[in-house]
């Protein structure tokens, strides 16, 4: 295909930008229709992408590539495979809903929308660029705006919002610094000086070639984890997540929830595993272990929570925890899971978290206490309540349940005890949603409640689509399981030589 | 023609109330009139169908053993691959039969109990979701399939006896019934995972062949586990102790609900995994003793509760507790016919005593209490009637339904091991016990003057009939045609009545009649009596020992315990970990900001002195190089 339609869905979101800076600050409703107009283009474009992905084929596709920096070996590079489409696509899903979730902003109108469409582009930029360096930039791009997003517009409950927004940057920064280090260790020690390249392909290759001394793959790999599981919220490296959602505003926690972490497990992933094997493989164990901590930790937090959007916030803990696992693994089994997982967990959180910001916005409360009966006054918004809290304890017919089945299988094999204690977290999941959604959406009519607005019609847009790519995917789960195992399948030799490596560098 | 036509589509039979379902919750639901008709229509249309269906494995000669499959792969990667499809058997058609039939008849019921209620659409959505979840689950090719639909059944249950959403008992009930299975399924979860890793396969043809090769080699020992955990997802779903806890409380949703629970949909849904699976348990001795010891245990324990409560359809719940443990039971001691003959004439009496029951509650407007009626039979003389005929056909008097069936798992027990046969007998005797208090003191005697019943409308009577003609010839007739020749697991099954078996089970649920009527027959002060009497053994029964108290007590001190622990340590470990160091650097910051004072002096000596111990250290350092030769 002869268009650019990575750049394309890189670029509608800046596009976006540039207009509404023109906008004057007044122009609220224009401002909105603008960044809207951005986000159906971007969602538009992603979704030719992802249909018109070849998995048959497989491999990189769409790839695009223009010099940047020819001394450092970096390249505006990009491309995507059977890992970064489908993550692509959530990418446009999730912020044409949080678009659509912000309606009800009045403040600072044309700000907001800014900082919002460049922390989107930011994801998009990370998932789509098959340059490290590219990678880094992005990667590293998004926690400003979220920083500003979250104190200017955020909410003050348990902690103030000031304290969530520094938290999150302070914890995001040091993880980054460690897994920068981390990359360019690895970017020096694959090749020689002159000779050095950011190409990822290139890099992966050259990782899986065994170039790189076991000892310091091991380093790497762990400089990269403290940054990279940091963002995935993997206990005990969770602290700053759900003081970063309950802080933040509805739109932002749910590209944080939905987007970023799954951006940290991609790092994992897409560095981690494929360019340091050895020391992947060294730290695998330890990172099944924090994972099944992550799931069962976060979920017993759950019931404790009052404040919804803080019970969602661990819960995603919770839930990164299956999705760590899954690409600890390293079983092919697995790492679909976790993939498809990215993607079912990125869809339901937003969902959760849409639906929650538009009790905050009309009730102004989002304490589980304080509410009660809502299906009465706002019924809409309680079938997406439904169908996000099924999604969360893994009903099948939505796609959650076909990522988890996957991951457990894939886990089942390899860490059995791990896998045994992770699935009992869906007991726990079942008990915390059950109760939230009970008190929150069921009981008596509460006449305090009475004068609530139920979704409108642009609030229906982020139910709608999310609903239907839960239902839509979670019954014809080969559409999307295609096409990510087109991206795990290759891997195949890599992960039979990391299962039955006998010492940590023999046969890489 | 027609029964072929049903055969190759019989995926239609789930999915034309999955339609209904779709198009009411779109279209239909301000539109009480089409939303009711249409799902009348598309659950008469799977009826036809399952009927062809069944008509088909008469006449094309599918056995158990020879199957009709058609299937598709759902999603598949390198080591998984799951299937969707069809499996149709004589097992499966018995069932299919089965659960349009009582949904059909628990529909039409539904258009005149449920009118003028201001959720009517969105129950028969519901009601068709939970029958197309169902039908699904009856015709899954493989465990994964099964276990999509086993949890969509569950969904349905959890929405339907929380239908009354804004009632918090139906809130709550609706909660546990979900919750309550959730455990089992986490057991049954687990068992599927480790078959997929054993076997590499969840398809029922396939483990049927590879499971017995596995056992001749290996030995039984870890399949017996995994068995075992797959029957932890049947103790939740088929309520059997001590998991049972749901299915009582589950009578909050509409009574056509509580019907369809507990005769058609959900709690056979346990019985039939079993069933379909029973190529994996028949070769498990240890298993099947697990299951037939609890299914009698089961069967006991509810009919013991089931003696002394008051509220109508509490009893009838344990008594459907105590008769899916008959049907484990069955089950346990290899007969499948039996179980499967059983859970169908079961589904007919059952659905027509709660549908019964459900008459009785619509005409004294919701008054529960059974101790409070009494002379029902002058102002609801069909509804009396026909309680009366599904009374008899579950205490098991000949010739109605319910004998021919328990008198086959009598005999299958009476078998395998004595002890299960008395015990179970001693259940059947209870059984016929309290089913005779609940007609004694509902319809019988001087009426209340509290009350103004009034009967049913045509709508709710005709689908009773139905089931009334059912229960009385619903046994005798499968019976006659060999239902043993087409549902079982192994050889045919010779059908034919162990006439002391069935002499003995005859009298002993006689005997439960007349000691129900010498207790209950002449007022309440014989009962009265017997309550003081027995004393804690009353108290016992009344509570139903105590199994929900003791739930409350481990969630509230284990699970809660667990949970503000977890929470108190993110605050006040990692929390403060991760905060003091925090306040640790900004402490070191300020310090720091103590060296800048802003004084040129200081400055210059500061740089004075480092330079010196700079250029010291610089010097040893080359000296040191210089003489090991690198420069």
């Amino acid at each position: 295909m002869s268009l650019p339609i990575l750049s394309m869905i890189l670029f509608a979101p800046i596009v976006g930008v540039a207009v509404i800076t023109c906008l004057p600050q007044t122009a609220g409703r224009m401002i909105k229709m603008v960044a809207g107009g951005a986000m159906w283009v971007c969602f538009f474009l992603a979704s030719l992408m992802f249909v018109n992905y070849d998995w048959r084929v497989g491999g990189v596709q769409f790839i695009e590539q223009l010099a940047w920096l020819p001394d450092a070996g970096a390249s505006y590079s990009l491309g995507v495979d059977g890992i970064s489409a489908p993550l692509t696509l959530l990418m446009s899903v999730v912020g044409l809903s949080g678009i659509y979730s912000s309606w009800r902003i009045d403040k600072r109108i044309k700000e907001y929308f800014i900082l919002f469409l460049l922390l989107v582009a930011g994801v998009a930029g990370a998932f789509v660029a098959r340059d490290l360096l590219l990678f880094l930039l992005f990667y590293e791009v998004v926690v400003i705006p979220m920083y500003i997003l979250i104190v200017v517009w955020g909410s003050t409950k348990r902690v103030t919002k000031e304290y969530a927004g520094m938290k999150l940057v302070v914890y995001l920064l040091i993880g980054s610094g460690f897994m920068l280090a981390g990359v360019f260790m690895l970017y020096v020690l694959a090749n020689p000086a002159g000779q050095r390249t950011f190409d990822m392909t290139v890099l992966s290759q050259i990782g899986q070639s065994g170039v790189i001394p076991a000892q310091q793959q091991i380093i790497s790999f762990f400089l990269m984890m403290l940054g990279f599981a940091t963002l995935a919220s993997m206990w005990p490296f969770h602290y700053w997540s759900p003081d970063g959602h309950a802080g933040a505003p509805t739109a932002v926690s749910m590209v944080h929830a939905g987007l970023l972490k799954k951006l940290g497990a991609y790092g994992l992933l897409r560095v981690g595993l494929l360019m340091v094997p050895v020391g992947f493989k060294f730290w695998a164990p330890m990172m099944a272990a924090f994972g099944m901590m992550s799931v069962i930790y976060a979920a017993f937090i759950c019931l404790t929570q009052s404040d919804m959007k803080y019970m969602v916030g661990f819960s995603s803990v919770s839930h990164m925890g299956y999705i760590v696992i899954g690409i600890a693994t390293a079983d092919v089994i697995g790492l679909n899971g976790a993939v498809a997982n990215m993607f079912a967990h990125g869809i339901m959180t937003a969902l959760f978290f849409s639906m929650i910001g538009h009790v905050y916005n009309t009730a102004h409360t989002r304490d589980i206490k304080d509410l009660g009966g809502l299906a009465h006054q706002m019924p809409k918004a309680a079938v997406g309540f439904m169908i996000a809290g099924m999604a969360s304890l893994g009903l099948p017919g939505l796609l959650s349940f076909v990522a988890e089945f996957t991951i457990f299988t894939g886990t089942f094999a390899t860490y059995p005890v791990v896998a045994v204690l992770a699935i009992s977290g869906i007991i726990l999941t079942a008990l915390y949603v059950l109760r939230a959604l009970a008190d929150v959406l069921f009981g008596p009519r509460l006449t305090k409640w009475d004068a609530l607005p139920d979704l409108k019609a642009p609030e229906m847009v982020p139910l709608v689509l999310l609903a239907a790519f839960l239902i839509g995917f979670g019954m014809f789960p080969s559409l999307l399981m295609n096409v990510i195992n087109s991206g795990i399948e290759p891997l195949t030799p890599l992960l039979v030589k990391i299962k039955t490596a006998a010492t940590l560098c023999g046969g890489l | 023609m027609w029964a072929e036509f049903s055969l190759t589509h019989a995926w239609l039979i789930p999915l034309l109330p999955a339609l209904a379902f779709v198009l009411i919750s779109f279209f239909l639901l301000s539109s009480p009139w089409l939303a009711s008709r249409l799902a009348i229509a598309a659950m008469g249309s799977s009826f036809i169908l399952a009927l062809g269906a069944a008509a088909a494995v008469l006449t094309q000669g599918i056995t158990v053993e020879a199957p009709f499959v058609m299937k598709t792969v759902w999603f598949s990667m390198p080591g998984l691959s799951v299937d969707m499809g069809v499996l149709v058997d004589p097992i499966a058609a018995t069932l299919l039969f089965v659960v349009t039939l009582i949904t059909l008849l628990v529909l039409i019921y539904s258009t005149g109990y449920m009118a003028g209620d201001p959720g009517y659409c969105r129950f028969f959505a519901f009601i068709s979701l939970f029958a197309a979840s169902m039908l699904g689950l009856v015709i899954a090719t493989n465990f994964l399939q099964m276990f999509v639909f086993w949890e969509l059944v569950g969904l349905c249950s959890y929405l339907l006896i929380g239908f009354y959403f804004f009632k918090v008992s139906a809130r709550e009930a609706g909660k546990k019934a979900f919750m309550t299975t959730r455990i089992g399924d986490f057991g049954l979860l687990l068992g599927i995972l480790l078959l997929q890793i054993t076997f590499r396969t969840l398809d029922f043809a396939e483990l049927a062949v590879k499971v017995p090769a596995y056992v001749a080699e290996n030995g039984a020992a870890s399949l017996t586990f995994i068995a075992i955990l797959i029957f932890i997802g049947p103790v939740a779903k088929s309520g059997q102790f001590p998991l049972h806890v749901w299915l009582p409380d589950a009578m909050e949703g509409p009574t056509p609900v509580s019907a369809l629970i507990h005769a058609a949909t959900m709690v056979v849904a346990g019985v039939y995994l079993i069933a379909r699976s029973f190529a994996i348990f028949s070769v498990l001795p240890g298993a099947l003793t697990v299951i037939a010891w609890l299914g009698v245990f089961t069967a006991l324990f509810a009919a013991f509760i089931a003696l002394t409560q008051r509220e109508i359809k509490r009893i009838l719940a344990f008594s459907t507790i105590s008769q899916l443990g008959f049907m484990m039971l069955a089950l346990g001691v290899g007969s499948l016919t039996s179980s499967m003959f059983h859970l169908m004439t079961h589904a007919f009496f059952k659905a027509l005593l709660f549908l019964g029951a459900g008459s009785v509650l619509h005409a004294l407007h919701d008054q529960a209490d059974i101790f409070q009626m009494g002379g029902l039979r002058k102002s609801m003389p069909a509804t009396c009637l026909m309680m009366g005929t599904a009374v008899l056909a579950i205490a098991g008097i000949p010739p109605f339904a319910g004998f021919f069936s328990k008198d086959e798992i009598l005999v299958a027990a009476a078998h395998v091991s004595t002890p299960i046969y008395l015990l179970a007998s001693l259940a059947a005797f209870m059984t016929a016990f309290y089913m005779a208090r609940l007609f004694i003191l509902t319809f019988l005697g001087k009426p209340n003057p509290h009350n103004h019943p009034h009967e049913s409308g045509l709508a709710m009577l005709v689908p009773m009939g139905v089931l009334a003609v059912l229960s009385v010839v619903g046994g005798i007739i499968p019976f006659a045609m060999g239902f043993g020749e087409w549902v079982r697991f192994g050889p045919a099954h010779h059908a034919g009545i162990d006439w002391a078996v069935a002499g003995a089970s005859t009298v002993i649920s006689l005997l439960g009649f007349a000691l129900a009527w010498y207790i209950y027959g002449g007022g309440h002060t014989r009962s009265n009596d017997l309550t003081i009497k027995t004393g804690a053994l009353y108290t016992w029964s009344f509570n139903k020992c105590y199994v929900d108290e003791i739930y409350q007590w481990f969630n509230r001190t284990f699970v809660g315990g667990l949970a503000r622990l977890s929470f108190w340590i993110d605050i006040h470990a990692l929390g403060a970990v991760v905060d003091n160091a925090w306040r640790g650097t900004g402490a070191a910051g300020s310090e720091m900001r103590r060296l800048q004072t802003g004084q040129m002096q200081q400055y210059a000596a500061v740089m004075l002195s480092a330079t010196v111990v700079l250029v010291i250290l610089l010097a040893a350092l080359t000296g040191s190089l210089v003489k090991g030769g690198q420069i």
